[in-house]
């Protein structure tokens, strides 16, 4: 979705703020919310892309007058109460009030130590050849879907070249919303920079992006 | 802190005397946390183990071992710009944000930078959890646009001659940059090249140290 996550290119957010010694975290609840937000990401019961996806439907001014782990808080509210583990008279009460719905499984402290070793790996055998190969002329795809998609805005339309092939990988597009992996090739893309910007950009910059083989058209 | 109230109450390690010190976020995932553990579907304890691994194990560190690596012993250069994942994993940092490795070496002509416009796509395996500034809009926003730009906030300005590639992390690929190794450190060992590298000199929004700038190391150290 064309959703307030998807700012490359945007102008006018200031400058970056660069923190000389940043701590890893600014406040406690920081890491209560890291943490409940991977221990949740194990219980089966959503994946990453639904996760990224709850938290780019926050409306656009309240996803940009909101922290980073606010974010993600806010994403993990919105999944157990669209799920049904939590209800709204449960977050409003700060208690839990009903029973526990069914989860798949619950990560105990004993099996963090593996499971975040072990990670989500997303590539998949492929089921069949890929499309492009290292050096082809590729032309992204004009589309605004409504619903999860990981091809930015400002690569869209954009004439490039595959830089890379790695293998077949879960699509995120499909995934967020539980219509399945659906694994694609996936691609790295390179730009030139006034391809994507224009006459006035630096003529040497090469932008790349991961791009899904159904993101992608021959040139 | 000048204090108005004077009845606040010592015995409060933590009282301050302006009501509650926790703040709307600090209430509203304590919140969330507990009722998740009062219904059975998190455990707190696998919270604290979560946090502490990024707190104390997980960090820069291991990127530069890699770095290290890279620049010591040309077989492993050679496998890590090849398959990153599988030369990094074999130094044991594999799994969760890092299931998936590519490495890219600067050059003198040119320079990567990695970003992640949609969200904040960072390798938690080598670098650790990702700065504030990573994740932030101003960042996110203008890396692909005008990395000239954002460099020079970092304080980093490179050749007009110098190209900067831009890897925006729009997939579960994690990118890696391989700095330049810097003159001057010949015969220096692995550990001591690991020193001068820098979590941004991996993300390509720094340089690394120059050997000068770090104190008591030298050849065959």
């Amino acid at each position: 979705m064309n959703g307030p996550q998807d700012i490359g290119g945007m102008q006018g957010f200031g400058p970056i703020p660069i923190e000389a010694d940043e701590p890893l975290f600014h406040a406690a609840w920081e890491r209560r919310a890291l943490g409940l937000t991977v221990a949740m990401g194990a219980s089966g019961m959503w994946n990453i892309d639904t996760s990224r996806h709850a938290r780019e439907s926050l409306p656009p001014a309240e996803y940009y007058a909101s922290s980073y782990y606010e974010i993600w808080t806010k994403g993990v509210e919105r999944l157990v109460t669209r799920l049904g583990l939590v209800s709204e008279a449960e977050l409003k009460a700060g208690a839990a009030l009903e029973a526990p719905a069914p989860i798949k499984r619950v990560l105990k402290a004993s099996e963090v130590e593996a499971a975040l070793k072990r990670g989500s790996p997303t590539d998949r055998e492929p089921s069949q050849s890929a499309r492009f190969q290292v050096g082809d002329a590729v032309t992204t795809r004009v589309m605004n879907p409504v619903g999860h998609t990981r091809l930015p805005r400002y690569a869209r339309g954009k004439s490039g070249v595959v830089e890379m092939v790695h293998g077949a990988h879960v699509f995120p597009d499909t995934n967020a919303h539980g219509d399945g992996e659906q694994p694609q090739w996936l691609y790295n893309v390179r730009f030139s920079g006034r391809e994507l910007w224009g006459e006035e950009a630096d003529a040497d910059l090469i932008v790349s992006i991961d791009a899904w083989e159904s993101y992608l058209e021959p040139a | 802190m000048d204090h108005h109230d004077h009845h606040h109450h010592h015995d409060h390690g933590h009282a301050h005397d302006h009501g509650s010190e926790l703040s709307p976020m600090d209430l509203r995932v304590r919140a969330l946390e507990s009722i998740l553990v009062e219904k059975g579907y998190v455990d707190p304890a696998a919270i604290d183990a979560i946090v502490e691994t990024y707190e104390t194990r997980v960090g820069p560190r291991n990127g530069a071992r890699v770095v290290a690596r890279a620049w010591s012993d040309p077989t492993f250069r050679e496998w890590l710009l090849r398959d990153a994942t599988a030369a990094i994993a074999s130094l044991g940092f594999t799994g969760r944000q890092g299931e998936h490795m590519v490495a890219v070496e600067n050059a003198r002509d040119e320079h990567h930078m990695v970003v992640c416009t949609l969200c904040s796509c960072y390798p938690w395996t080598v670098l650790g959890l990702p700065p504030v500034w990573y994740k932030s809009a101003p960042y996110r926003s203008r890396a692909v646009i005008d990395p000239r730009g954002v460099l020079a906030e970092f304080g980093v300005t490179l050749p007009e001659t110098t190209r900067i590639r831009v890897w925006d992390s729009t997939a579960e690929i994690r990118y890696l940059v391989v700095p330049m190794r810097p003159e001057g450190t010949d015969g220096w060992s692995e550990e001591a090249l690991a020193d001068l590298v820098t979590r941004d000199s991996m993300i390509g929004t720094g340089l690394v140290l120059e050997p000068g700038n770090v104190a008591g190391r030298g050849a065959s150290s």
